[in-house]
């Protein structure tokens, strides 16, 4: 209980382990405080620039998105205007080669009723004259009927 | 030690005196075997127990402390670095708050030294008053102290650290002039009054360590002396309905007082660094 030499000692060792303090323990662990502190303010700061970026990113997306979205609408339009335009012409084509055929073949069946036609004409006297033979069941004179033959055969 | 061939009253004188080296009146040194020896040696003599224990667990707290700041990173912290870190920070909290942010490389390790290093000490009081006395008695030594800060030595050594401190930093920020000005121009600035405001300058100057240390002695010694007679007084299996709510509510004290300790630590040294007349 009374003052002695230990106040001498407690003082020196206070010196000795404050100056331990200053040199081995006080300077890293604030050094790493203050180190994490910014890592934790730098950290921050970059989320919030990356959350920024992102919300930037996304609605150019979907700026992006609407703009394809109605090319694509467009197209569809398109392709389906053609697609009628297609058939369209190809229904005309198709009718229009049918009348010609079917032209073709008119001109071709009136060609051949006239070839037989022109047959039967050139027929129709020869048999006109067998006929009254047959009923005078003597010769005709061809050319004695040469004028009433003609007639017949321009009625056919 | 066992209260069987004791009396009260020798216990407890036995429980508040230091294992004493020093030098016998005769002049030869030694270990003090009884209370009369230790008290007949005055200044020449250590309390080896509680210098001791003082050491130690400073030594412990550079030691854990180091161990945590060896390896400190940025990264996620461990268990240990977590642990020291939480303590700079909250000796960098008070420091910033009462100190301010001057540059000033001592106080901050200061205050941490003694925020701990006494937070230690006082936590010694928490061991069972006979339990490491008991082992000392085995062992050989005639008294055995635990608690440092139950020793005026100890807690006014501490203080007496700081006022060299302060007197350092006020020769050092103020000049010697203007300090030892300072001390007659206050709190009276008129030359007639100059020799009382030196007397009262100087008792106030002084008295601050001197509160420093006792504080912290004076509620280290009361709260001790309360676990040796409630040891002294009751028999060993009712011990523990006082000495346990005791020991719960000196958990405060111990932590209580360590700061304190460290506050008035920070405020004396911003006091010294004060330049203005106030």
């Amino acid at each position: 209980m009374t003052i002695n030499l230990t106040i001498v000692g407690q003082l020196i060792a206070l010196v000795m382990f404050v100056l331990f303090c200053m040199k081995y323990v006080w300077p890293p662990l604030t050094a790493a405080m203050q180190a994490r502190q910014k890592a934790l303010a730098d950290g921050l700061q970059k989320a919030a620039a990356a959350e920024r970026q992102l919300e930037e990113a996304s609605s150019a997306a979907s700026e992006e998105l609407d703009e394809a979205k109605k090319q694509a609408a467009e197209l569809i339009a398109q392709a389906s205007r053609r697609a009628n335009q297609i058939v369209e012409e190809a229904k005309n084509a198709a009718v229009e080669e049918a009348n010609r055929i079917k032209a073709g073949a008119q001109a071709e069946i009136e060609q051949e009723v006239n070839r037989a036609r022109e047959a039967l004409r050139s027929k129709v006297s020869d048999l006109a004259i067998e006929g009254a033979e047959k009923i005078l069941e003597k010769s005709v004179d061809r050319d004695a009927h040469q004028d009433m033959l003609h007639k017949l055969a321009a009625q056919l | 030690m066992s209260s069987e061939n004791q009396t009260p009253v020798e216990y407890i004188q036995h429980h508040i005196t230091n294992l004493t080296y020093g030098q016998f009146p005769d002049g030869s040194w030694g270990f003090a075997h009884t209370i009369e020896e230790a008290k007949s040696m005055g200044f020449w003599a250590v309390n080896v127990d509680t210098m001791g224990w003082s050491v130690v667990l400073g030594a412990l707290f550079c030691f854990i402390f180091w161990l945590g700041a060896k390896n400190a990173t940025a990264d996620v912290p461990g268990t240990l670095q977590n642990i020291c870190e939480m303590a700079a920070e909250f000796v960098e909290d008070n420091v910033r708050q009462i100190f301010g942010t001057q540059n000033n490389p001592v106080i901050g390790p200061l205050s941490l030294t003694i925020l701990v290093w006494v937070f230690l000490m006082n936590f010694m009081d928490l061991i069972p008053v006979d339990f490491l006395p008991a082992l000392a008695h085995m062992l050989g030594a005639p008294f055995f102290k635990v608690v440092p800060s139950t020793d005026p030595n100890v807690t006014l050594g501490l203080s007496l650290g700081v006022f060299v401190l302060v007197l350092y930093y006020n020769i050092k920020i103020k000049g010697p002039f203007k300090f030892v000005g300072g001390l007659f121009r206050h709190p009276i600035d008129h030359p007639i009054a100059y020799p009382l405001n030196f007397v009262l300058e100087t008792v106030d100057m002084l008295g601050k360590p001197l509160s420093h240390g006792l504080r912290l002695f004076g509620n280290m010694y009361a709260g001790e002396m309360i676990f040796i007679l409630i040891a002294a007084m009751l028999p060993y299996w009712a011990q523990w309905a006082l000495a346990l709510p005791w020991a719960i509510f000196h958990i405060l004290i111990i932590s209580l007082q360590a700061f304190v300790f460290m506050i008035l630590t920070i405020v004396f040294l911003t006091q010294a660094h004060a330049t203005d007349e106030h």
